[in-house]
Formats: structure tokens, sequence, C-alpha cells
């Protein structure tokens, strides 16, 4: 790890205002179980911390429009055993449990959960060029061992994917992320807040370096009563997602009056298609309804030697997911 | 140490620069003032500095659990955390574990299950045990096993891991000590 310095943040602003000096090459650091982690392994080389885990961004609250408001700094333990969030929002209650450990999840704060890295093996190897890491040197992946890698919406520069359980769920609740930064407050819509990766791949995201998450914004909507997390992985545990479901429905008797679906472990963000959803509006909840959805949402996916399997993983995923939303059987 | 005066420099700017931290954790019950630069992790600290070699380095990536201590009651990795960041919390590392002779129930209970071979994975384990029970939210068999996913061990003695936390889960409902 390089050596750096590290300063504590008394407030929002003054977290905003210690990072924004460019020449400082500062982050926050969180939970710091992704940037420690990468620091190690001499991948991010900040020359300045600042900690922020002392700002008053702790609290999960209700918000005026019914939904909740989880703060930036609350744990994923914490969130997702929160009351509130296991009755009301259980799809991401399951989201987050499924997701690294319990000491981890007890470290991780939401904010940093969002803005966790890829876990491309050459990404995380320094020895090896890659786009992400050191923009300009090309993607070991693309011909290399390709076997995490996404199968939708990559480009020629970069195929990873965004490893995060509990953005997966976020992105099918249709979450806002609220943001400081040097020129005030602004929300992002979930589903704009990672980007793809195009001839950028250094960019993760669409947070500036200034910003700093202040919180995350759940819409009333909940699907508490039809939901579905599926998870698969190389061991059943402890382990990222080669693919990820998040399935959720409302249901008039056996009609489907609201629909949603978000895959992990595909793509370089949580991968949503509103006409793969829009399909299934007003259709019988049947498993021919769900593999019309699934095979419209891979439209278009794309494999790479190593991972082909994942189309058709993804597919069946889909349906099961769904089939398990049904009955909101675990 | 370095030849040309331009290094000399150059240290010396960065000891000015990151000076090191003085900070203050209660660590198994004790006050303790140590100095550590910025980047000493909490596990180095412990074991670096404090001689709490109790705790184990397996990894230092978050991905094996030898880490593992409780900060104010909780399980953490202590390799992913900075020992700046935990000024003044409340840490348990296995030393702490046991009042004076009398080992902790889950101490007993490893020892009475054979849930070790090498004792390398051990200490990281009991103490990923005493969080569960704190956070008491492992009720089955699958629970524990689930839970307790955040701890490899090498010896793959896990059976009987689970067999000595099942028991002291089900003799002491109630959270134990951290
Ligand atoms: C072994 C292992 C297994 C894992 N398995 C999984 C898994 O299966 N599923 C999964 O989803 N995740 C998994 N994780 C990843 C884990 O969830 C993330 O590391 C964690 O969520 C990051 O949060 P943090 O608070 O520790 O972030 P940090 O490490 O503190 O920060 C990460 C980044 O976010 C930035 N940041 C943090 N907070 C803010 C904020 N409020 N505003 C702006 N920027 C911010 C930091 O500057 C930094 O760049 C795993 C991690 C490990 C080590
Ligand atoms: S897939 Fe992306 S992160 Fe991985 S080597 Fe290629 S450019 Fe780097
Ligand atoms: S040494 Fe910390 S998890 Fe392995
Ligand atoms: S007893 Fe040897 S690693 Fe667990």
């Amino acid at each position: 790890m390089n050596s750096f310095s590290y300063s504590r943040a008394r407030d929002v602003a003054a977290a905003v205002d210690e990072v924004a000096l460019p020449e400082r090459q500062a982050k926050f650091i969180a939970g710091g179980t992704n940037l420690l982690d990468l620091m190690k392994e001499n991948v991010m080389h900040p020359r300045h911390l600042v900690d922020i885990t002392h700002l008053e961004l702790n609290t999960i609250e209700d918000t005026l429009e019914g939904g909740l408001r989880l703060g930036a700094l609350v744990t994923n333990a914490d969130t997702a055993y929160h009351e509130q969030v296991d009755t009301r929002y259980p799809l991401l209650s399951k989201a987050i449990l499924a997701g690294a450990s319990p000491q981890l999840r007890n470290m991780a704060t939401n904010g940093g959960n969002l803005m966790q890295r890829t876990r491309c093996y050459y990404f995380y190897d320094t020895a090896t060029p890659c786009n992400k890491r050191e923009p300009g040197t090309g993607c070991s992946a693309i011909r290399g061992f390709n076997r995490i890698h996404a199968i939708l919406g990559t480009s020629e520069h970069c195929i990873a994917t965004h490893p995060s359980d509990m953005c997966v769920a976020l992105a099918a609740l249709e979450a806002k992320v609220h943001v400081r930064g040097p020129h005030g407050d602004r929300a992002i819509p979930f589903a704009d807040f990672h980007r793809l990766p195009g001839d950028t791949p250094e960019l993760d995201n669409n947070l500036q370096p200034d910003e700093l998450i202040t919180a995350i914004e759940l819409p009333p909507q909940g699907f508490a009563d039809h939901h579905s997390y599926l998870k698969l992985r190389d061991r059943t545990s402890y382990a990222f997602a080669l693919v990820s479901v998040a399935a959720a429905l409302e249901l008039d008797g056996d009609t489907i009056r609201e629909a949603r679906l978000a895959l992990g472990g595909v793509a370089h963000k949580p991968w949503r298609d509103p006409e793969a959803e829009a399909l299934l509006i007003g259709k019988s909840a049947t498993r021919e309804s769900f593999q019309l959805a699934a095979e419209k949402i891979l439209q278009g996916a794309k494999g790479f030697p190593y991972n082909e399997f994942k189309i058709e993983l993804a597919r069946r995923a889909i349906v099961r997911a769904f089939e398990q939303a049904l009955t909101n059987e675990k | 140490m370095y030849r040309s005066a331009e290094n000399e420099i150059v240290e010396e700017v960065e000891n000015q620069v990151h000076p090191p931290t003085s900070i203050t954790l209660k660590i198994n019950g004790t006050e303790t003032r140590l100095h550590v630069a910025p980047w000493t992790s909490l596990l180095d600290a412990l074991r670096e500095y404090l001689d709490l070699t109790g705790t184990k380095k397996g990894c230092d990536h978050g991905q094996c659990g030898a880490c593992t201590v409780l900060v104010n009651g909780k399980r953490i990795n202590s390799c992913l955390t900075l020992a700046v960041m935990k000024e003044g919390t409340d840490i348990t590392t296995i030393e702490g574990l046991a009042q004076g002779e009398a080992l902790h129930p889950l101490q007993k209970a490893f020892i009475e299950h054979d849930a070790f071979q090498c004792g390398y994975c051990t200490p990281g384990q009991i103490c990923s045990a005493v969080g569960l029970m704190n956070e008491g939210k492992a009720k089955t068999r699958d629970d524990v096993r689930e839970l307790m996913s955040g701890n490899i061990c090498r010896c793959g003695a896990y059976t009987n891991i689970v067999d000595a936390i099942e028991e002291v889960m089900h003799t002491q409902p109630a959270p134990c000590h951290e």
C-alpha cells in the first residue's frame, strides 16, 4: 500500500471540501472493504483519505412520499436487518444478505457498496494491461479468461461486470441516489448512476470525484408480496454472482399488473430492460410469460469464449426467479 | 538509508506529511494508546504493535476471516480496516474472551467438539461465533453454516465448528459477553 495522509471529516460540507483539492488526490473512505483491498493491490493509490464514517448519514428514515431513506453510512448489515427494510423491501434485504460475509457486511456501507469496483482478475493484476485501471493499455479479458465477465452492454474496451448484489435490488426497486457536491445537492435515478464501459471504461459511474453520496431513497412500492433475489455462483455462499436476478411482481389475481426485472453479474451495471418488463403487464403469471421476458432482456447478449454459458444460465434463472416470486419462496 | 540528497528530502517530506497518529483504543478492557501510521491496519496494529498475535493474518484481503475481531461487539475483518479509523472503540480479540482461567463457553465448546486441527483459523472462528451470537440471527444449523461462511478453515473442521457453535447457542440463547 502507498503512504497517504488521513483526516476525519467533521460534517458533510467539510468532507466535500476536503476531497475536492485535485492536487491532494484524495478519496473518501467508509467501510474500507473495497478501497483498502485495492490499495493493498496497488490498483488504487490515493494520496489522502477522508474518513467519512463519523458523518451523521447513519440513519434510516421514512420519506414524506411514503418511501424510505437509507443513510449512505449505514452498514449493509444494519440496512438488511432493519425492521422497515426487512418488512417493506425484503428484496433488498435478501440481496444484501446474499453478498459478502457477515464480517464484511458489518463494515461495508450503503454508499461504498454502490462505488465498489469490478472483480475482473486483470483489473486487480497490475502486471497485465487493463483499460479500466490504465486507460489505453488494452483489455486483457477479451482474449483472456473471461468466465466472470459481461454478456450485455460490453464494448471493445472493457467487458467487466459490476459485482454488487445490493445494486441489483436497488435497480429493480428504482431507487434514487442523493449526492452532495461543491455546487449543492442532486438526485440521480438508479438507472443513470452506473455507466456502460463504452470508450471510457475507467469511469464506473456518473458520480463526480468531488461528490459525496449522502443517501439512497427507496420509493413507496417495495414488492414485499412477490419478489425474489436469486444468486447463482460457484459455491453456495461467500462468492460473487455469476448471474443474479432481482424479480418482483404486482399481481391482480393471476394477472401481472407490474413487473420488475434486474440482472447482476452480466453487465457493467445492473441490467434492466423496460420493454421486457412491459411485455409482462396484463399477462397471466405463467412460465410462458416469464420466458418471453427472459428472451427479451437477453436479446443482444453476446458471450465470450469462457462465459457463453451465462446466457442460458441467465435465461433459466429469470424464469426460476419469477416463479419463486409468485410464492415468495426462498 | 538513502544515498542521494534528493531521496533524503523526499523521506523528510513524507514524514512531515504523514506523521504517526496517536490513537487510543480500548483493547480487551484496557485503554491502550499507540502511535500508528495512517496505513497501519487494525490487524497489524494488534499483532505488530501490541503483541496480540492471537488474531491471525490469513489472506489480508477480507477473504478468509482469520483476522476477525469484535469492535463494539460486532465482528469485523481487522485486515480491511485502518487502526486510525477505530480510535475510541472497544475491541475484543481472542485474548480477551476468557475470564482469567475460565475459558469462554465457545472456547470450551471448540475443545470439546474437536473443532480445529492446525488451529490457525480458530481465533477468527471463535470471535466470529461470538459476533454471530451477539447478532442473534442464527436459529438453525443451516443458519450457522451460512452466517459462519466468512471464516474459511483450510483443515476443513467445519462440521465440528458448527457442532460447537450450535451447542453454545442452544445452552446460552442470550447474547454472551463481548
Ligand atoms: C472477500 C469479499 C467478498 C465480497 N463479496 C461480495 C458479494 O458477494 N456481493 C457484493 O455485493 N459485494 C461483495 N463484496 C464487496 C463489498 O460489498 C464492498 O466492498 C462494500 O460494499 C464497499 O463498501 P465500503 O463502505 O467498505 O467501501 P470503501 O471500501 O470504504 O469505499 C469504496 C469506494 O467508495 C467510495 N465511497 C465510499 N462511500 C462513499 C460515499 N458516501 N460517497 C462517495 N463515495 C464513497 C470510496 O471513496 C471508495 O472509492 C465483497 C468484498 C470482499 C472483500
Ligand atoms: S474487462 Fe475491463 S476491467 Fe477487465 S481487463 Fe478488460 S478493461 Fe480491465
Ligand atoms: S486476514 Fe483478514 S480476512 Fe483474511
Ligand atoms: S483448523 Fe486449520 S485452518 Fe481451521
